[in-house]
């Protein structure tokens, strides 16, 4: 009987084995790539080796809040809790890699530009969208009830996505100090540097989805011992 | 009844209880002032660097103010449970946003214009040659606060700590609004002629970017 019971409820793991195996591996190809593969640039030295992971974590970022307003989105149209789930598990996500871009950034700056932190255009605006995604987690802890919860959050979900370019025009306008894009025209990352930060986009958009579905998961169990 | 003459009617309920007992503007009016007084202690005020501080502080003043002051928008209707029979009524539930939306924006605009002496006063800033301009960013930059902000009254009118909640909410979102209409304050006390495009462009995009999310989305918060 008792063995029937737990059969029955026993979960189906989040992520294969063999897809955690991939992103395991795609993420030393890319530690090593970043840190050992790539040309030391010229002028930075060896500290610019953390661009890698500090661009991809916010490229990531920038699509796991996407997907906040794709699953905010969806809730309201089909009330089915399942694209809450997916709204929840992507914030949280999207908020860790912008931690990881914000620790990461005056790592950078400090030797570069010789202080930790300066208030121009991108790391001010990447600040404002941590921010903002912090008080969206933090509102959905002062909801209960997690129908109310999933509503009231995918409204709020959705204006928060919408300010993002918002956020990016109007600050863009006001200050801008960081070092000038280096990708599309006028780029001047060298071939293989380019390589790697793709190597590491893939590995870091890995984790993510590995990371997403985890907590997916975990969001819908709790859900049905709710429930 | 059509939206608009719906709307209409929810603006003048919301007129009506607040000229009764005016507490909401008048509480306003006093913390901005307060605001305003405190703020001088941060820099030296005199005229040269007042202009350069004093758009800003004065926007941040009244960012601050619609975070408190647009709070009792949808708390007022809790005690006697009033939303419920406004959305019984057979009206399209948006023009209850709407109408509230109008009455923020209109009690905003009216504690904004009358602090606005006060502040050329205290801050020894010439406002009276650039005025018709400064209503004009003034009145934009309104309509963001009042529309952001009386979605999210009715947001944090939901959950638990409901007073720290809205600030929260708020805040980071309107920064973009601050930004804008502070740099366009700065540019037409400098120069009354200069009056940047490029801002007034802005804030009126971030107007219709969230109206027509508050029109599309906004009426989910009004379910039971």
């Amino acid at each position: 009987m008792a063995t029937e019971a737990q059969s029955q409820t026993a979960p189906r793991p989040a992520v294969s084995l063999p897809s955690v195996l991939l992103v395991f591996l795609l993420l030393a190809a890319a530690s090593y790539a970043a840190l050992i593969w790539a040309p030391t640039e010229a002028t930075m030295g060896l500290i610019q080796r953390i661009f890698y992971f500090h661009v991809s974590s916010a490229w990531s970022g920038f699509i796991s809040f996407i997907m906040v307003f794709i699953g905010s989105v969806a809730y309201l149209r089909t009330r089915a809790l399942k694209w809450d789930w997916l709204s929840v598990a992507s914030a949280e996500v999207g908020v860790a890699f912008f931690t990881i871009v914000l620790i990461t950034g005056p790592i950078w700056a400090k030797p570069v530009w010789g202080i930790w932190w300066t208030w121009d255009a991108r790391l001010t605006s990447s600040f404002l969208l941590w921010v903002l995604f912090v008080s969206y987690l933090i509102l959905r802890t002062l909801l209960d009830e997690p129908e109310r919860r999933a509503l009231v959050s995918a409204v709020f979900g959705i204006f928060a996505t919408l300010d993002i370019p918002l956020v990016y025009f109007s600050i863009w306008w006001f200050r801008t100090q960081h070092p000038q894009p280096v990708i599309g025209d006028g780029g001047s990352l060298a071939p293989r540097m380019g390589y790697v930060l793709l190597l590491c986009w893939a590995a870091t958009l890995g984790v993510m989805t590995v990371l997403i579905r985890i907590r997916y998961r975990l969001e819908s169990m709790r859900s049905e011992v709710d429930g | 009844m059509s939206m608009t003459r719906a709307a209409a009617v929810i603006l003048a309920k919301e007129l009506r209880t607040e000229f009764r007992s005016r507490e909401l503007l008048g509480t306003t009016l006093v913390f901005v002032l307060i605001v305003i007084v405190l703020f001088s202690f941060t820099f030296n005020p005199t005229s040269e660097e007042s202009r350069r501080f004093g758009p800003g502080l004065l926007w941040l003043a009244f960012l601050f103010a619609g975070s408190l002051m647009l709070q009792p928008s949808f708390l007022r209707e809790q005690p006697n449970d009033t939303l419920a029979a406004l959305r019984l009524a057979p009206i399209d539930p948006f023009s209850i946003l709407a109408g509230k939306m109008a009455a923020n924006f209109l009690f905003l605009l009216l504690v904004e214009l009358l602090l606005l002496p006060v502040f050329a006063v205290l801050y020894n800033t010439a406002i009276l040659p650039v005025l018709p301009q400064l209503i004009l960013i003034l009145a934009l930059g309104t309509v963001g606060l009042a529309t952001t902000g009386t979605v999210f009254s009715a947001v944090s009118a939901q959950a638990r700590l409901r007073e720290l909640l809205l600030p929260l909410l708020l805040l980071p979102v309107l920064a973009p609004v601050l930004i804008a209409s502070t740099e366009a304050t700065i540019g037409i006390l400098r120069d009354p002629s200069e009056l940047s495009l490029v801002w007034l462009t802005f804030l009126t995009s971030f107007d219709v970017v969230f109206l027509t999310a508050a029109w599309m989305v906004g009426e989910y918060l009004l379910e039971e």
